[in-house]
């Protein structure tokens, strides 16, 4: 029998980002808040301090911040008719698990998506034709526009201390310091608060060859703040020391945003809220009568069951634990890929991945390891919205990155093709090639595939006794189109960096859990206009459910070629705006059908 | 608490991290039983002996398996005229705690079954060993291999070019076990080699830091503000150990105590 605690107005599942985001603006508007993380407490001191924070096994490798998947995993199959089996070992992706969730051991790499990307299936309709696309590309739009968004998108950014350089185009001659930026990024009511980061070699050597090649080279929006700031909260951040311990670690010099250390302490300023760590949530329980959230089960670090009542009920967790956690709640209609009806689980999108490595071979010294996790110089001249598909068959694209994040040397010892795996003759390529080769990341898209979806896996279950959530994903062939085309522009680049060698590592064939790719798992709870094409509506909230909002990157309905963070924190923003000012005076529906 | 047992608490400290079953402190002499044991352990530690206090004890592998290991990864990572290869860097005493401790025991792998030892690559893992028992297993497997195709002669007693072909036949799946899948065994023992060779040194290989003056990685320490915009900069500073570091800080604790008790 589980424990009843005391009622409380919202209960967030999560101590990540969203989590953070809505608990410290339900509390301030007067709610009575409890967030429930399923790890342990940590902050920056003293949990992520150095020398001990730089530890590349034990951070990197062994992956000590993030989620135990000894508790709770997925399934995984490329196919609906192969047979799923658990993901025995973290790879593919690397969720947090503690307070802060992975914005934590993100690397701040803070980006906005293209406004065409928010209404992707009217933009291609309207450009290319209603045939352009095999309806096996199933993108939708999401019922939001970019110019709704896009306040949310500066608030974010000054939550976070980004740095960056606001585009120069002429219509933005408003926007002070507008030169050097991205000349394909959408309408921005303001620069970002901090200037962008120093640019490395790698980033340099890109750049060159980039405008030499007419394209438009910026410096990455960073959330390693480039200085002293302090953002509208209060919150105080200090400038990055480039030290090359950033992605898979907690910051130790208060440079990295993290909810911690943007968000939390104005959240836990306040009695009425409350955070509860060591606390897994296991169900979403729900009046069926009724059809409204009535509160969460959890099981809490004793390993005791308590049921946690609440009028508002916030999934915050990991992008695709929220379907998940649906799904294990029966709320919804499961997505059938058969029928392609049903909606929890619906377009699972990630992110296409592809790199090329060039190799200098001695004639010049990178210094990888003087980095930082959004150190880099990028271009986006072949994101979607940027160039025309009408005779390339696909939609989506990629930016393409020289970036210089680390050289911790268990994961990061380059060499060329044709060197052998081990022995002598890959060992003293290590040491020609470690300190003269640059890599370009072909940050690509993700469209829906009518097959990649999330639903619950019939045979293994979590240590909790639930059914793990089960992940079917391979590459669609659109995105397979789109990475090669952008691939071979940053191979172009590449030759015209100078190096001695160029070497592409092109999609591979098949997706696999095993690689790491990148963190960056999207949908199974999408938005939409439609309740039978989308979980929740343009805020967020469940058309199911009117107390139980979803708020993730399990919203987006596909994955644009950009990191999804920044959207993230924006549609956290957008869809607090609508819970505190909106529903909260007056529960019910936002929108209607 | 008086300063030399400070100091000593860090350097251990240094040392748990790697894996935290492991207890806290081991002796420079190797030392698992008998005196004979103790005289094969230093045997297989070879020329990298134990001068730096990471001692060469063997929390898990027996002598054989151990001889086995160092023998393998040293042809993995060999020594070459410059540089000392896995053997002289410690990785077996690496491998050795790392199976001794939580990474050894499967902590943070999913283990239920039901298991499917051929899945497709893509799967992942799909064996119902963790990472000691795969090793066992697949060590004493490999070794009767060994015996029987090479006059009941041990793999550490072959040249080096057949252990790289015994080592090749694993990689491919030439050499079939019963047990294990024989490349599931070898990349395994790949990625630890690798690991041991480059993490710090306070985990037991990686000895004099030789993996990182080999390449040229500064280490644990770092902040390249200033140089990171000095492009072909020459940087060639000593790399720094954790342990280097916690030995510092404990150091310069010590006669901030002792100067203000003077």
């Amino acid at each position: 029998m589980a424990t009843r605690m005391k009622p409380v107005d919202a209960v967030l599942i999560g101590g990540g980002l969203t989590a953070a985001v809505l608990g410290k603006e339900l509390a301030e508007a007067g709610h009575s808040v409890v967030a429930l993380e399923r790890g342990p407490m940590r902050q920056t001191i003293p949990d992520f301090q150095s020398p001990g924070m730089h530890d590349e096994l034990k951070y990197s490798v062994r992956h000590s911040l993030m989620e135990d998947v000894s508790v709770q995993t997925l399934s995984f199959r490329n196919f609906p008719h192969q047979k799923a089996l658990p993901m025995r070992q973290l790879g593919s992706f690397l969720p947090g698990s503690g307070l802060g969730g992975a914005m934590v051991h993100w690397n701040g790499q803070t980006w906005r998506f293209q406004p065409q990307w928010f209404r992707l299936r009217s933009w291609v309709e309207e450009k290319y034709g209603k045939n352009f696309l095999s309806d096996e590309v199933a993108i939708q739009d999401w019922g939001l526009t970019y110019d709704e968004l896009e306040p949310y998108y500066s608030f974010f950014e000054h939550v976070c201390g980004t740095g960056g350089n606001p585009h120069s185009r002429s219509d933005m001659t408003d926007v002070p310091g507008g030169q050097g930026g991205d000349p394909f990024e959408g309408r921005r009511s303001k620069p970002y608060p901090n200037p962008p980061m120093k640019q490395s070699y790698s980033g340099r050597l890109f750049e060159q060859a980039a405008q030499k090649l007419g394209y438009h080279p910026f410096p990455v929006p960073s959330s390693n703040n480039t200085r002293h700031y302090t953002n509208q909260f209060g919150a105080k951040f200090k400038p990055c020391m480039y030290c090359g311990f950033c992605e898979t670690f907690g910051c130790e010099h208060f440079s990295k945003a993290s909810p911690q250390v943007a968000i939390l302490p104005f959240a836990l300023a306040n009695k009425n809220y409350e955070l509860r760590t060591r606390s897994h949530v296991t169900k979403i329980e729900w009046d069926r009568q009724k059809k409204v959230a009535t509160g969460v089960t959890y099981v809490d670090g004793n390993g005791e069951e308590v049921f946690q009542p609440a009028n508002f009920v916030a999934l915050c967790a990991f992008a695709y634990h929220n379907p998940v956690l649906m799904l294990q709640s029966g709320i919804g209609t499961p997505y059938d890929p058969k029928t392609r009806k049903g909606t929890v689980g619906r377009n699972y999108t990630y992110q296409t991945m592809s790199s090329v490595s060039i190799f200098y071979d001695g004639e010049k010294r990178i210094n990888p390891f003087m980095g930082a996790g959004a150190l880099g110089t990028a271009i986006c001249d072949f994101n979607n919205g940027s160039f025309d598909h009408s005779k390339l068959g696909f939609v989506g694209g990629a930016y393409i990155a020289a970036y210089q994040t680390s050289g911790r040397p268990i994961e990061h010892h380059p060499v060329p093709s044709g060197t052998p795996r081990w022995g002598m003759g890959w060992k003293q390529a290590v040491a020609r090639h470690y300190n003269s080769t640059v890599h370009l990341t072909v940050h690509g898209s993700s469209t829906p595939h009518p097959n990649n979806h999330i639903s619950l896996d019939p045979t293994y279950t979590d240590a909790y006794g639930n059914p793990l959530g089960m992940l079917t994903f391979d590459f669609p062939y659109n995105d397979r189109l789109m990475s090669n085309y952008v691939t071979s522009k940053a191979q172009e680049i590449g030759h015209a960096m100078g190096g001695k060698k160029v070497d592409v590592s092109w999609l591979p064939e098949h997706y696999s859990i095993v690689p790491y790719q990148t963190t960056h798992n999207t949908g199974g709870a999408i938005m939409g206009e439609d309740p039978s094409t989308s979980v929740v509506n343009k805020y967020l909230q469940s058309w199911d459910l009117h107390n139980l909002w979803v708020v993730g990157a399990s919203a987006y309905p596909q994955n644009d070629g950009y990191n999804p963070t920044g959207t993230l924190g924006a549609l956290a923003y957008w869809a607090a705006d609508a819970i505190v000012n909106k529903y909260m005076k007056s529960p019910g529906p936002l929108v209607h059908t | 608490m008086d300063s030399f047992s400070r100091r000593n608490l860090l350097k251990s400290a240094g040392l748990a991290g790697a894996a935290a079953a492991i207890p806290a402190m081991v002796s420079a002499a190797p030392s698992n039983g008998s005196q004979a044991e103790a005289e094969n352990a230093s045997a297989a530690s070879g020329a990298s002996g134990s001068t730096d206090g990471l001692g060469s004890f063997l929390f898990f592998f027996n002598t054989e398996e151990a001889r086995f290991v160092e023998a393998a990864v040293d042809r993995l990572i060999p020594p070459d005229d410059k540089w000392g290869g896995a053997k002289m860097a410690g990785v077996i005493y690496f491998i050795d705690r790392q199976l001794a401790g939580g990474y050894g025991a499967g902590a943070h792998m999913y283990l239920d079954g039901p298991w499917d030892p051929n899945a497709p690559p893509q799967q992942g893992y799909q064996l119902r060993y963790p990472p000691k028992e795969l090793y066992r297993t697949a060590i004493g497997e490999i070794r009767a291999a060994v015996r029987d195709g090479h006059n009941n002669q041990e793999f550490w007693d072959l040249s080096p070019d057949v252990m790289d072909k015994v080592l090749t036949g694993l990689e491919h799946g030439d050499i079939q076990l019963k047990s294990v899948p024989s490349p599931v065994f070898f990349e395994t023992l790949l990625a630890n080699t690798i690991e041991g060779y480059f993490a710090d040194p306070a985990y037991g290989g990686n000895r004099d830091m030789v993996a990182w003056r080999m390449i040229g990685f500064p280490g644990a320490y770092a902040q390249y503000v200033g140089l990171v915009d000095k492009y072909d900069l020459p940087y060639a500073r000593e790399p720094l150990s954790l342990a280097g570091v916690a030995a510092e800080a404990a150091a310069a604790d010590d006669m901030q105590h002792k100067s203000g008790s003077l």
